[in-house]
Formats: C-alpha cells, sequence, structure tokens
C-alpha cells in the first residue's frame, strides 16, 4: 500500500512496460534487442504480481514468492538464450532475426 | 474314307518348322535343306495320295463328292459358338491340297539351289515350312474362324519372308506394308465373321454352305442399311479375300513384296497365298449364290474384271521383271475372281466356279514356273531389271524353253493349261455378262503381249554387259523347271468339270469352238505385237510409249496408287491423327493431371510465406489474434 | 497351414530371410527360391484347385474367414476362383521373371528384393481376399512398394514420375475408398449385418439408388489403375523411369488389379450400376484402345511404346467388361493373362536392349537382329503375339472379346465394337514399326557389334513368360474353360 498512489497508476504503468515490451519483441531485429523486450514483458508481469499481491492481499506471499520465482527462471532463460545466439553467431557470424530463418521450410 | 493320316500333311511341316527354327544355329545348312525337302515330300505324297483317293476311288458316293471332316472343339465362344480346329475333305480342299503341295515342294527343291549360300538358309527353310503348314491348314480348315486363323498365319509368314533379307530398308518396307495392307482387309474379313457368327449362330462351312440350311434359307431375316446382314458379311469376307489376293484398290503390297526372295514370290506371291482370297470366296461358294440372290458375286466379277484389266495395263509398262509377273499374278487373280463371279451353281451352270478353280490350279503351276525362271536369270545376272538383261537364250537354254512354255501357257495358247481354263473362264463370262467378256478377252490378249515383251526382252536381243559369263542355273534349279514345264503342258487335259463343281456332282465340259478360237487369235495377236516390238532391238517401244505420253506416265507409275496410300498412311493417319494424338496425350491429357499437382504446389508455395519461420511473425499473429478475439469477445458480452 | 493363407506367408517368410542376408549372393539366392517355391505352390494351386472344383459347387474354393476387427465386421477372409487361381499363376510367373531379370541389381539389392517382395505380397492378397476391407488393404500395399522401388531404382526423373504415379493411385484409392465404404453401409439394406465380405453383399440387394452413386466411383477408383482413359498418365512415365523387373511386375500383374478389382466389385456388387453407366465407361474405353494405339504409333522411347500399347490393350479389357456377358468377360480375363505375359516379356527384353546399348530411342537402334539374335527374335515373336497373331494369347483373348461384344444388337455396341476392331490394324502399325526400325535394317551404330550375349538368367526370365503365352494361345480351352466356369455365378448375379 503506497500513499497517494492507485493501483491503477501502477497497473497502467506495468501495462505499458508490457506493450513496450510486446512492440520490441515483435519490431526488433537483432536477437539481443528481442531478448530484451522478453525481458520487460516479464519484469512486467512481475511487478504486476507483486502490486496486485500487495494490494488485494497484502497477508499472503504467493505473489511475492511467485515473482521471485521467475526472475529465477527469466535468468535461466537468458542464459539459455544468450547461449543459443552466441552458438548462432559462430555458426553464421550474425544475430539478426532475418538471418536465422534457413529452417522455415 | 479314312480321313485321319490327311492330318498329317501339315503336321509334317509344322514339325519342320519348329525343329529348324529351334535349332536354328545349330543345324547344318546342308542339313537343314535335306530336312525341308524331305519333309514336304512326305507331305507331297501323303496330299497325292488323298487326291487320288479321293477322286478316283471313294470320294465320290451317288454321283456327289462327300465332303468329310474330322475335328475337335479348340475353344468356346458361348455354349453353342465355339472353333473348331480340324480338316475338311471336299473337292477344293483337295485340289489345293495337291496345288500347295506340288509348287511348295518344287520350290524347296529349287531353293537348295537358290538360296546356297546364304548365311539365313535353314532359317529359310523354317520360314517356308511355316509358310507351307499355314497354307495346308488354310485350304484344310473347317470354319470361318480356323480360316482365319491360318489366314493370319499366311500372312505373318509372307511377312517374315518378304522380310527376308532383313538389313535391306525396301525389304523391311516391303514386308511392313505387305502386312499391314493385308490386316487392313483383315479387319472387315473379321467383322464378317463376326457376323455371321452372330446371325447364323455357326462359324462352320458345312453348316453355313448347306443350301437347305438355316443360314442361307434365313438370309434376308436381318437386315442394315438395306441389305441384309449377311449380304455386309459377305461383302467384308470378300474384302477379306480382296485383301490377300491383291484385288483393286488393295493391291498395292503384291509388287513390292517382290523384294523377297525369289522362291518365295513363286511360292508365296504368285502359287499359294495370294489364291487364299478367291479360295476363300469359292470355300463359301453356295453362301454367295444363295444370299441376296448373287448380289455379291456381282461385286466379285466386276472388282475381279477390273483388277484383271488394270494389273495387265500396269504390267506393260513395268521394267522390273518379277514386278511385271507381280501385276501378272494379280491380273490373273482378277480372272479367277471374275470366274467366280460369273458363276451359276447347278450343272452346267457351274462352270465359271468350275473355271476358276481349274484357272487357279493351272495357274499355280505356270506362274511358278515363271516366277522360278525369272529367279534362275536373276540368278544369273544379278539384277532385277530388263535394262541388264538380252540375248541369254544362248547361255541358259533350259531356263528359255521352260520360260516360254509358261509364257505360252499364260498367253492362252493352245494346247498349254492356261489355254484350256482361261477359256472355260471366258465362256461363262460370255453366257453370263457380255462386257465382263470383252474385259477378258482384252486382258487375254495383253497378257500374251507384257509376257512376251519381257520374255524377248530377257532371252533375245543383244547381249548385255555381264560381270561374267552367265551360265545355266545348277540341277537343283533347272529340276523343277523342267517338272513343271512339264506339268504347264499337261494339266490342261484334266477333265476338271468332273471333279470340281459348286454342286459337287461334276459334268462333261465341251470345247467351245468359236470363243476357244478368239480367245487364242487374240493371245496370238498380242504374241505378234511383242515380236514387233522387242525382237530385235529397236525404237518401237519408246516411240509408241511416246506416243501415249501422259498414259504411259501414269501407267509406268501404277497410277500413282501407292504414292495416294502413302499419302493417306503418313500425312493423314501419322500427321494428322497420330501426332495430334500424342501430343494432345502429353499437353492436355497428362498435362491436366501435372496441372492439377502443379496447381496444389503453386497454392502451397503462395500460402507458404504465412509460416515465415520468423517468432515474432508468429507472435504477431498470436497477438492479433488474441486482440481480435478478445474485441468479438468484449462485443458480443455487451 | 491353408492353401491361400501361404501366398502371404511365404513372401513374408522370403522377406524375413532376405532381413538376415549378407550378401548379394544371398540376397539373390533367397530372393529366386522365394519366388521359385510361390511358382510351385501357384502350379500346386492349379491343380488342387482343378480338383477341388470337380468336387465342389461353391463360388469359391479354398475358403478360409478369421475375425480380424468385429466391431466393423471386417475379416481376414480369403478364397479363390478359376479366375483368381489363373492371375495367381500370373503373378508368380511374372515375379520369377522378374527375379531373373533383375539378378544384376548392384544397388542396395537386399532393399531392392524386399519391396519386390512386399508388392507382390499385396498382389497376392489382393487376388485372394473375399472382403472389401482387406483387399482395399492388399490394394495399398501394392502400390507403396512401387513409389520406392520407382524412386530409388528408377532412372531418367524418377522422383516426379514415382511421385505422379503413386499421387494418381492414391487419388483413385480415395475415391475407391469411398465406393466401398457406400457398398459396405448399404450392405445391410434387406436388413441384415453390415458386410465387407463380397460373397454376402452379393446376396443382398443394394438399393438402386446407392448402386447408382458408388458404382462409378468403385468403377473409376479401379480403373485407373488398369489404365483408363484419361486417368491413363501416371503409367508412361511410371514405365519410362522403372527399373527393368518393376516395370515388368507392374504392367503385368499391378495392372491387372483394376480389371480384376472392377470385375468382382464393381460389376459383381453393384449389377444395376453397371448397366446404368456403362455407357460412359465403354465410351471412355474404346477411346483409351484407340487413342492408346494411336499414340503408340508416334512414340520413339520403346518404353513409352509399350505403355500406350498397354492402354490400348487394358483399354479392351475394361470394354469387354463393360460388355455384360460371359464371352467378353471370359475374353477380358484372358486379355488380362496374356497381357500380362506379353509387357513383362517386352519390358525385360526392352530392359536387356537397353541394358546393352544404353538408349531405348528406336531412331537411335537398328539391326539388333544381326547383332543381338536371341533377343531380337523373342521381341518379334512377342511383337506378334502383341498384335494378335493366332498361336498366341493374345488372338484368344481378343477374339473372346470381339464375339463377346458382338452378341450385344444394339447399334451403340456394335459401333463400338467395330472401333475397337480396328486396333488389330494400328496394333500392327506400330508394332511393326518397332521391328522394322529397331532390328530390322543395316546396324546403325559400331559400338553393337560388341554388344554382349544374352546370358542364362536372361533366358531362362523370358522362356517363362514365353512359355504361357503361347501354351494359351495354342491350347485355350482348359484355361478358358476354367475361367467361363467361374464366371457362371456372377453372370448369373447380373441377371
Amino acid at each position: 500500500m503506497i500513499e497517494g498512489i492507485s493501483i491503477y497508476d501502477i497497473l497502467t504503468l506495468t501495462t505499458i512496460l508490457f506493450f513496450i515490451g510486446v512492440y520490441g519483441f515483435l519490431t526488433r531485429k537483432n536477437l539481443i534487442s528481442i531478448l530484451i523486450s522478453v525481458e520487460m514483458i516479464l519484469n512486467a508481469s512481475v511487478v504486476n504480481f507483486v502490486v496486485i499481491n500487495k494490494y488485494l492481499y497484502p497477508d499472503i506471499l504467493q505473489g511475492t514468492l511467485f515473482s521471485i520465482f521467475i526472475i529465477a527462471v527469466a535468468a535461466a532463460e537468458t542464459a539459455l538464450a544468450v547461449a543459443i545466439i552466441i552458438n548462432l553467431y559462430r555458426q553464421i557470424s550474425s544475430v539478426e532475426v532475418k538471418d536465422t530463418e534457413v529452417m522455415k521450410f | 474314307m479314312n480321313i485321319s493320316y490327311i492330318i498329317l500333311i501339315p503336321v509334317i511341316p509344322l514339325v519342320v518348322f519348329l525343329l529348324l527354327g529351334i535349332f536354328n544355329r545349330k543345324i547344318k545348312p546342308s542339313v537343314s535343306g535335306y530336312v525341308g525337302v524331305f519333309g514336304l515330300l512326305v507331305s507331297a505324297v501323303l496330299s497325292f495320295y488323298a487326291a487320288f483317293e479321293y477322286f478316283f476311288v471313294l470320294g465320290k458316293v451317288d454321283g456327289v463328292f462327300q465332303t468329310l471332316s474330322e475335328k475337335i472343339v479348340w475353344m468356346n465362344f458361348t455354349d453353342s459358338l465355339h472353333i473348331d480346329m480340324g480338316i475338311l475333305v471336299d473337292p477344293i480342299s483337295v485340289m489345293m491340297l495337291v496345288v500347295v503341295s506340288t509348287v511348295s515342294l518344287m520350290v524347296h527343291i529349287y531353293s537348295r539351289g537358290y538360296m546356297h549360300g546364304d548365311e539365313g538358309y535353314t532359317k529359310f527353310f523354317a520360314f517356308l515350312s511355316l509358310f507351307t503348314f499355314s497354307m495346308y491348314g488354310l485350304v484344310l480348315a473347317t470354319n470361318l474362324f480356323q480360316i482365319y486363323i491360318f489366314w493370319e498365319l499366311v500372312g505373318v509368314s509372307s511377312y517374315l519372308l518378304i522380310g527376308y533379307y532383313y538389313t535391306k530398308t525396301s525389304a523391311i518396307a516391303a514386308a511392313k506394308k505387305a502386312f499391314i495392307v493385308t490386316r487392313f482387309a483383315d479387319f472387315g474379313f473379321l467383322i464378317g465373321i463376326l457376323i455371321i457368327g452372330y446371325y447364323t449362330g455357326t462359324f462352320d462351312f458345312e453348316t453355313l454352305n448347306n443350301p437347305e440350311g438355316s443360314a442361307i434359307l434365313n438370309w434376308a431375316s436381318y437386315s442394315f442399311m438395306g441389305l441384309s446382314a449377311l449380304t455386309w458379311a459377305l461383302i467384308l469376307i470378300f474384302i477379306g479375300g480382296a485383301g490377300k489376293s491383291a484385288m483393286f484398290p488393295l493391291h498395292i503390297w503384291l509388287p513390292d513384296a517382290m523384294e523377297g526372295p525369289t522362291p518365295v514370290s513363286a511360292l508365296i506371291h504368285a502359287a499359294t497365298m495370294v489364291v487364299a482370297g478367291v479360295f476363300l470366296v469359292a470355300r463359301l461358294f453356295p453362301m454367295y449364290y444363295f444370299v441376296d440372290d448373287g448380289f455379291v458375286l456381282q461385286i466379285v466379277a466386276y472388282v475381279g474384271a477390273f483388277s484383271a484389266l488394270f494389273a495387265a495395263i500396269i504390267a506393260i509398262t513395268q521394267t522390273d521383271i518379277k514386278r511385271v509377273l507381280a501385276f501378272s499374278t494379280m491380273s490373273q487373280l482378277g480372272y479367277m475372281m471374275l470366274g467366280l463371279g460369273v458363276s451359276g451353281f447347278e450343272g452346267h451352270s457351274g462352270v465359271g466356279y468350275m473355271a476358276s478353280m481349274f484357272h487357279l490350279f493351272t495357274h499355280a503351276m505356270f506362274k511358278a514356273l515363271l516366277f522360278l525362271g525369272a529367279g534362275s536369270v536373276i540368278h544369273a545376272v544379278h539384277s532385277n531389271f530388263l535394262k541388264d538383261m538380252g540375248g541369254l537364250r544362248k547361255y541358259m537354254p533350259i531356263t528359255n524353253i521352260t520360260f516360254l512354255i509358261a509364257a505360252l501357257a499364260i498367253a492362252g495358247v493352245p494346247p498349254l493349261a492356261g489355254f484350256w481354263s482361261k477359256d472355260e473362264i471366258l465362256v461363262a463370262a460370255y453366257e453370263h455378262n457380255r462386257l465382263i467378256y470383252y474385259i477378258g478377252v482384252f486382258v487375254a490378249g495383253l497378257t500374251a503381249f507384257y509376257m512376251f515383251r519381257i520374255y524377248f526382252g530377257i532371252f533375245w536381243g543383244k547381249d548385255r554387259l555381264y560381270h561374267h559369263k552367265p551360265k545355266e542355273s545348277p540341277l537343283s534349279m533347272t529340276f523343277p523347271l523342267l517338272v513343271l514345264a512339264f506339268l504347264s503342258i499337261t494339266v490342261g487335259f484334266i477333265p476338271f468339270s468332273e471333279f470340281v463343281t459348286p454342286d459337287k456332282m461334276g459334268f462333261t465340259a465341251h470345247l467351245n469352238y468359236p470363243l476357244a478360237a478368239i480367245a487364242s487369235a487374240v493371245g496370238l495377236i498380242g504374241i505378234a505385237t511383242a515380236w514387233v516390238f522387242y525382237k530385235k532391238e529397236n525404237q518401237l517401244g519408246d516411240i509408241w510409249a511416246n506416243r501415249f505420253g501422259m498414259l504411259y506416265k501414269w501407267t509406268s507409275n501404277k497410277f500413282y496408287f501407292d504414292e495416294i496410300y502413302m499419302f493417306i498412311a503418313k500425312k493423314i493417319f501419322f500427321k494428322r491423327v497420330s501426332e495430334p494424338f500424342a501430343k494432345f496425350d502429353r499437353k492436355y491429357v497428362d498435362g491436366t493431371m501435372v496441372g492439377i499437382g502443379n496447381t496444389t504446389v503453386a497454392t502451397s508455395r503462395k500460402i507458404k510465406g504465412l509460416q515465415s519461420g520468423r517468432v515474432q511473425d508468429y507472435a504477431f499473429a498470436f497477438i492479433g489474434g488474441a486482440v481480435i478475439i478478445g474485441l468479438i469477445f468484449i462485443y458480443l458480452w455487451t | 497351414m491353408d492353401i491361400l493363407s501361404l501366398f502371404i506367408i511365404v513372401p513374408v517368410a522370403t522377406i524375413v530371410a532376405l532381413l538376415f542376408s549378407k550378401n548379394l549372393r544371398q540376397a539373390r539366392i533367397i530372393a529366386m527360391s522365394g519366388s521359385l517355391l510361390q511358382l510351385g505352390m501357384a502350379i500346386n494351386l492349379v491343380f488342387a484347385y482343378l480338383k477341388e472344383r470337380a468336387v465342389s459347387d461353391d463360388i469359391m474354393v479354398f475358403t478360409k474367414d478369421v475375425v480380424w476387427f468385429q466391431p466393423f465386421n471386417i475379416h481376414y477372409s480369403i478364397g479363390v476362383d478359376g479366375i483368381s487361381v489363373a492371375l495367381l499363376l500370373l503373378t508368380s510367373i511374372v515375379v520369377l521373371a522378374g527375379v531373373f531379370i533383375s539378378w544384376k541389381i548392384f544397388d542396395l539389392p537386399k532393399e531392392f528384393f524386399i519391396s519386390l517382395i512386399v508388392l507382390s505380397i499385396g498382389v497376392y492378397g489382393f487376388f485372394i481376399s473375399l472382403d472389401l476391407f482387406t483387399m482395399f488393404v492388399f490394394f495399398e500395399v501394392a502400390v507403396i512398394p512401387m513409389y520406392l522401388l520407382i524412386g530409388i531404382w528408377g532412372s531418367g526423373p524418377r522422383e516426379f514420375s514415382a511421385m505422379k504415379l503413386t499421387l494418381m493411385l492414391m487419388g483413385a484409392s480415395a475415391v475407391l475408398l469411398i465406393g466401398i465404404l457406400g457398398i459396405y453401409f448399404n450392405s445391410g439394406a434387406d436388413g441384415g449385418v453390415l458386410s465387407f465380405n463380397i460373397l454376402e453383399i452379393a446376396k443382398a440387394n443394394i438399393p438402386i439408388e446407392a448402386q447408382r452413386l458408388f458404382f462409378p466411383l468403385t468403377f473409376v477408383g479401379f480403373a485407373v489403375i488398369g489404365a483408363l482413359f484419361p486417368f491413363h498418365t501416371w503409367s508412361p512415365d511410371g514405365h519410362a523411369s522403372a527399373p527393368t523387373a518393376v516395370s515388368m511386375l507392374h504392367a503385368g500383374v499391378l495392372m491387372k488389379l483394376g480389371g480384376y478389382g472392377v470385375f468382382r466389385v464393381a460389376m459383381y456388387l453393384l449389377p444395376e450400376g453397371a448397366k446404368e453407366w456403362s455407357w460412359i465407361f465403354i465410351i471412355l474405353s474404346v477411346i483409351g484402345v484407340v487413342y492408346g494405339a494411336f499414340s503408340a504409333i508416334k512414340q520413339t522411347d520403346l518404353k513409352y511404346i509399350n505403355a500406350y500399347s498397354s492402354v490400348s490393350h487394358l483399354g479392351l479389357v475394361l470394354f469387354a467388361l463393360l460388355m455384360l456377358n460371359k464371352t467378353a468377360w471370359n475374353g477380358a480375363i484372358i486379355q488380362s493373362l496374356s497381357h500380362g505375359f506379353m509387357t513383362a516379356l517386352f519390358f525385360a527384353l526392352i530392359g536387356m536392349i537397353y541394358e546393352r546399348t544404353h538408349t531405348r530411342n528406336i531412331t537411335e537402334l537398328g539391326g539388333l537382329l544381326k547383332v543381338i539374335p536371341f533377343i531380337s527374335t523373342i521381341y518379334v515373336i512377342a511383337g506378334l503375339a502383341s498384335l494378335g497373331l493366332p498361336g498366341f494369347s493374345g488372338f484368344v483373348a481378343e477374339m473372346n472379346i470381339f464375339v463377346g461384344a458382338f452378341q450385344d444388337e444394339s447399334l451403340f455396341i456394335r459401333i463400338a465394337t467395330i472401333l475397337s476392331v480396328t486396333v488389330i490394324v494400328i496394333t500392327a502399325v506400330y508394332i511393326l514399326r518397332v521391328v522394322g526400325i529397331m532390328l530390322m535394317g543395316p546396324v546403325r551404330n559400331e559400338s553393337f557389334l560388341k554388344l554382349n550375349k544374352v546370358t542364362w538368367f536372361e533366358k531362362l526370365g523370358i522362356l517363362l513368360l514365353l512359355l504361357p503365352i503361347v501354351g494359351i494361345g495354342v491350347a485355350p480351352l482348359w484355361i478358358s474353360d476354367m475361367i467361363l466356369e467361374s464366371l457362371q455365378p456372377f453372370i448369373q448375379g447380373l441377371l
């Protein structure tokens, strides 16, 4: 419960953050940028979890717990994704999305 | 009369064929020649014995020659319709046995000399035996289908023998032409057989030919386009016969068939196979006579007369001696058809039929002799053309004499064989149809003329430039010549009318002196004209050729019939039918099928862009979809 | 062990043995002994059948019925009559000849022989099945290996041809499946249980509306593999790309499934539909007969010539089947047999010629009679057989067809018959053309003079195929009576 700030303000902020992430995910050409966009989406949801937990059910901690869980998974996922990107870079010397379509059909 | 042994007559050549055909490479040529000749000798002896027994001892019961047959079922079509295999013995089949045996035996003996040293010697004898077997089967056939079967077999043996020199392009083309033209005629024949089988319910000659039988009595019960079904059938069967017997307009294969070895021409394309058409009409003669009151016989007569005239005219201008003989054969076959066409049925009115068979018999002898003589000449000078021959009488006395006898015989000079038979045909024509009679007489004159034209051309006149001096052929070749020459002189005296008549009763024929005198006079005039023109080298021939100008050109090109047929076959059937069909198939029929496939592929290519492989696109589609669904959901909700 | 199931078990055993074979030699010997055994079984079956027929009046003999899938009443139900016996004999002979001819396959021999034998299992199974569903399964089993056989061991545009062939046949199967299911769901029309069994369905009366609807589907489904115009175009390409033995099996045996299926299923089970629809299929089959023959005249590739000739000959089979009478049907079955042996022989010979001269284009060949006389002579004989010369099986078949077709008095069928009789001329044209250009004439290429002589295995394969052609042609009575007898119940079903 933060004084002066309603839940709507925070949710609006996270929604903006989420859609910035979505926009980035859909439009970025660089794999790293896409990864960052994905992180932004995840972080938006993390904030949501925390905020909703705090505002609606202040006496339980499951939302917060979930956000930590998400952070952990996101870290693992980022590590994996970066590993793939590095390997991909070794193969095709590029991290552009358009160069990765070799297996499409 | 026990006729079982007659089955051996065709079987022996078949065995010889299989023996020589299968062990083609293992048998020495010297042996294969003997095997062939010996096999045929046995057949010939049996044939002569059968003829003797049939005509003189046992065949006649109560003044009528019996029709005897033995058969087994070969294949069933329906409960009543079946093909039998068997032998039918009646005057004409026995007579044909004698003809085939005699000529074939002579040709076998002759071939031992003529084909000596040829690399396909054994093969040649194998084919000859195959042919002889088929021909025996044809003449002994008991029913229409059996005759058709052997009809095809003689056709194929003819194909194989014409194409015997298979590396020669012209021989291949000739063989192909012969087969396809006769096959085309057989198409008619087969349909005729099918019609007869359907409407009369039988293929059997004895049943069909019975004048009191249902086939003949009920001929008018079915009709089609103004004629009865059986009339159509007989016309179609006659087309088959006309194809084999080289009647106009299906004659074009016969001159080309001369590409085969000369003994083959003598056997197949002069004496035996080509008369099969005549034989077929004779075989079904009661049907031809009674169905539609002899309507088809008139067609037969006119086609025969026209072919006789047409061929005789062409024969005058040909320079290849074998082709002259080929057209002469066609002309004489026309005579035989004409004889059948003008014949009646009972008693003395059957003289045309009798004469036709008689002419078939005598013609086989002297025409085989002419061909074998020509072969002997060709063997000596290595050319078929008149321009390479001349003055050969000094070098080849036996060939000269025998050829002369044959030429006289075909010209109808009494008392040689051709005179008697031709005279009878003219008598029949005279009594029946004057127009045909006049054509017949005119053709007789032409025959004498062209035959002596080549005779003088070959044996008289100046010597040509021969590479080596021509010499008389060996005994194996001259012996058959002598035998056939003897037969050409004597067979005319056989009282044929006692034996072979349509009603099988026999009658005594008398010479009609005025008509005989006219016929022989015309023949002699023809010979005399040839004497003036060709006895000595002179320009008369060329002068007259120029005088006729256009006509001469047309005649020497056989009235361009080959070209017309070639045009129809190549330009119309190959170019306009076959090629478009083949193209149509590839382009449209196959094109449609491939097109269906290609359309599928093209469609898939079009829509596969949606699967770009980019996660972002999928995510966009997903999010867009989610948004749209969400909007719809909200819209519906409120 | 019943005598018919052996036709499935022995090939399966052969396949298993082949899987364990270690080298080329073993694979060959196993394949050969397997197919020899099948030939022995087929010959034995003929005699066993004749013996059984003498005492039994059933439509099918040696029947056996095992439930396979109860809910839909699918059975493994087998049995034979004279027609299937004859076709089984054909199959076993062609398979054995095919093995002999492909003796020299070096490329993946084990897999090749396995595919070949899988194909033959399908064909055997098809001929002995009395259950529509089982029959359909075997039909598919026979078609699928074709894809592999052409796609892997073929020549030229093999993937394309294999794909085309398989897709067209699969398309036909789809149509066929609808037809079969249609028959199945109408088989209980008089209140009985739904059944796939042919003999039981024949007893039930399928409503006429259903017959009208499903006859064309069933007919076309089967007829595509019997090269019905205009669905024949898979065959020329397929033949041209296929290796020799596969062409032989394909034309010799596989295409016979079409005629057999039409006869056994479409005609027998849907007779009313057949009567109503026959006119359109008569037109198509006559077109196929004449058109195939005319197209063959202009081809230059030997295999194409033969493929179009097959279209023409098999058009006659379908034409005869549509005549709906015993004589024509007899002709159709004999034509199937005769065409099977003849084309197999042709393809074998073409394979041998190709192997030696490395071309199938007749304009590049010439004078072969001089250099490879045995093969060439047999080619001439096969050609003569194909143009319907008496003494060979083709004549017997064609005459039965023509006489049978002539039993119908309607003008339409008369005209169709006369048109189809013209093939005796057109066939002669294209056969003699090939013989004239390819076998006769001067030797066109110096290198031909050194061609290899024919080997013993090739000779064996050739004679194996030639023997029945001559056998049927010279003495047709035994086979034609065997078939006629078996046709009796079918013709009664029609009336």
